[in-house]
């Protein structure tokens, strides 16, 4: 059942994830999950509405906190943890319902995270990648748009200084020009060294910045695609994903 | 000196630095209520006992520690605040996640009990409480006399519930409690401990009842039924401003007391009901309240 990788050397291992178990109340969604990243990659998770991609960032992120398992990152078990204490180790979640705040406007939403390492992007670099954003910056939070609102959502995770992202969704129910943009986005994430998991519908984005591919039904990961046998496996995706 | 609709001026500033005065105590005590409200979900019904509790430990203060009133003035907050943050940590927390009744029960039953205590020990009956001789006496404007005292109150009021606002809107401080208002996990998830800034908020919002309970002492006696009395109007205070809404509740704070002030020269026999009537109509009209936020 588990993902069918090589055994990663643990030095170039992000993260990795192992018979992860998550609830909410009574009711269990994630049943064994298990994938792992590696230091600077960019992975999705893929796989039809309710099979749990949502609910694992949610777990790693200590947001779901009925879990058992283990969520192995930086020598520690996450699974322990809280998730302003998950956040502080430089992990941070750009979540699918992008969590804009109303009574905030875009400059206190954007500077909202505290910084939990250094290095974090610089203002003028967020700027260049959404200009959108240095234009609005007086706007309330949630009188931006759909697409607008994502920006934010995705610069200020790109501040904190965490090098780990998990991105819910970032390019669902946006324009083509906004996706290509969030797509050159994550592409630069990458090559400066971000590691990402990301969530998608939209397989055809995915392949265009992922390096693997982990397939999740039913709150486990059944196949594991590297992206470039992403090509001649379309028809096992799109069984998998009943596209 | 002339008479304004048939009023003496005297009577007529007076009673609107009277209304004033119970103002500065409404809008102290509703914000306090509303930066509580917004972050706890919880109507404080302690509030009034605690405001109460932050009079008695002036008085505490003074009658065995000697310590006047300009201490009292700082370490009573602190002291009840600290007080409110170990009832957070012990019973408020556990119904964090429940429905607002549960709150609402919590801290009436714990408004009652130190109600009770206090009136076990001291009765019914006030205790009186010294104006501070820095602030004795007062100026004859012309057309009333003004004492120092309550003037300082109007002040002290002032500059504490702007102060709070102005953390509360303008600084980063302020936006982790805005934003841990709307929606908390996501802010802890950014790294930010909220269970302990729930704590605290709980704390200070408990420390602006007791700064009022001080303020409070040398005008009305120190008495265990004293935040009884004034809670109820400060609910309807918090209900007409919007639950919540911290420049509503500064605003309507002063606005009502001035009203009442109004009312009790124009026409005496509805003071005491002004308020309610007020809030009858907000609620019919926009029953979120003057600044609330529809839900
Ligand atoms: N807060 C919740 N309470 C109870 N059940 C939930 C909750 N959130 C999600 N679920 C359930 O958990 C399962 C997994 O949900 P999850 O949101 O992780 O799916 P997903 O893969 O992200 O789906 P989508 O593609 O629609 O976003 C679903 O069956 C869903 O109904
Ligand atoms: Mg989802």
């Amino acid at each position: 059942m588990a993902a069918a990788a090589s055994p990663i050397p643990s030095a170039q291992r992000a993260l990795e994830v192992r018979d992860l178990h998550a609830w909410y109340g009574e009711s269990h969604v994630l049943h064994g999950m298990a994938f792992d990243v590696r230091e600077g990659e960019v992975v999705t998770l893929l796989g039809r509405n309710g099979a749990g991609k949502t609910t694992t960032l949610k777990s790693i992120m200590g947001i779901v906190r009925q879990r058992q398992g283990e969520i192995l990152f930086g020598g520690q078990n996450l699974v322990s943890l809280s998730s302003n204490k998950i956040a502080r180790m430089g992990i941070a979640l750009c979540p699918e319902e992008r969590a804009i705040f109303a009574s905030l406007n875009v400059r206190e939403n954007l500077l909202l995270p505290p910084e939990v390492r250094e290095g974090g992007m610089r203002l003028e670099t967020i700027f260049e990648l959404f200009p959108n954003l240095a234009e609005r910056l007086a706007s309330q939070g949630t009188k931006l748009s759909g697409g607008e609102q994502q920006m934010l959502a995705i610069a200020r995770i790109l501040r904190t200084g965490a090098r780990f992202l998990l991105l819910d969704e970032p390019t669902e129910g946006l324009a083509p020009v906004i996706v290509q943009q969030i797509g050159r986005t994550i592409r630069r994430l990458k090559s400066e060294g971000f590691t990402i998991v990301l969530v998608e519908q939209n397989f055809r984005f995915a392949a265009t910045v992922a390096d693997r591919h982990f397939i999740v039904e039913h709150g486990q990961v059944v196949d594991m695609i590297p992206n470039d046998e992403i090509g001649h496996r379309q028809d096992t995706l799109h069984e998998y994903l009943g596209v | 000196m002339t008479e304004l609709l048939g009023i003496p001026p005297q009577v007529l500033f007076g009673q609107v630095l009277l209304g004033l005065i119970n103002g500065a105590f409404y809008a102290v005590l509703s914000l306090g209520l509303a930066v509580i409200f917004g972050l706890l979900n919880i109507i404080n019904f302690a509030h009034g006992a605690l405001y109460m509790t932050g009079a008695f430990v002036a008085w505490f203060l003074l009658s065995y520690l000697g310590l006047g009133y300009w201490w009292a003035l700082l370490l009573s907050p602190v002291i009840v605040g600290a007080l409110g943050m170990v009832l957070e940590r012990t019973l408020l927390k556990r119904i964090a996640n429940l429905d607002h009744l549960y709150g609402l029960l919590l801290t009436f039953g714990l408004a009652l009990i130190i109600q009770g205590l206090f009136r076990n020990y001291f009765g019914s009956s006030g205790q009186p409480y010294q104006i501070p001789p820095l602030l004795a006496g007062g100026h004859n404007l012309g057309f009333m006399f003004l004492p120092n005292y309550r003037a300082w109150v109007v002040a002290a009021s002032l500059v504490v519930c702007l102060g709070t606002w102005f953390v509360i809107e303008r600084t980063k401080l302020g936006s982790y409690l805005r934003a841990a208002t709307e929606n908390p996990v996501m802010v802890q998830a950014f790294g930010i401990d909220v269970p302990r800034m729930v704590t605290l908020t709980y704390g200070f919002g408990v420390a602006l009842a007791a700064f009022a309970g001080v303020l409070a002492a040398p005008i009305y006696q120190v008495s265990p039924q004293m935040g009884a009395d004034l809670i109820i109007v400060v609910f309807a205070v918090v209900v007409i401003g919007g639950m919540g809404s911290i420049l509503g509740s500064i605003v309507t704070g002063f606005g009502l007391g001035i009203v009442e002030g109004l009312t009790k020269v124009f026409y005496p026999e509805a003071s005491s009901t002004v308020i309610f009537i007020v809030m009858a109509i907000v609620l019919l009209i926009k029953p979120a309240g003057l600044f609330g936020r529809a839900a």
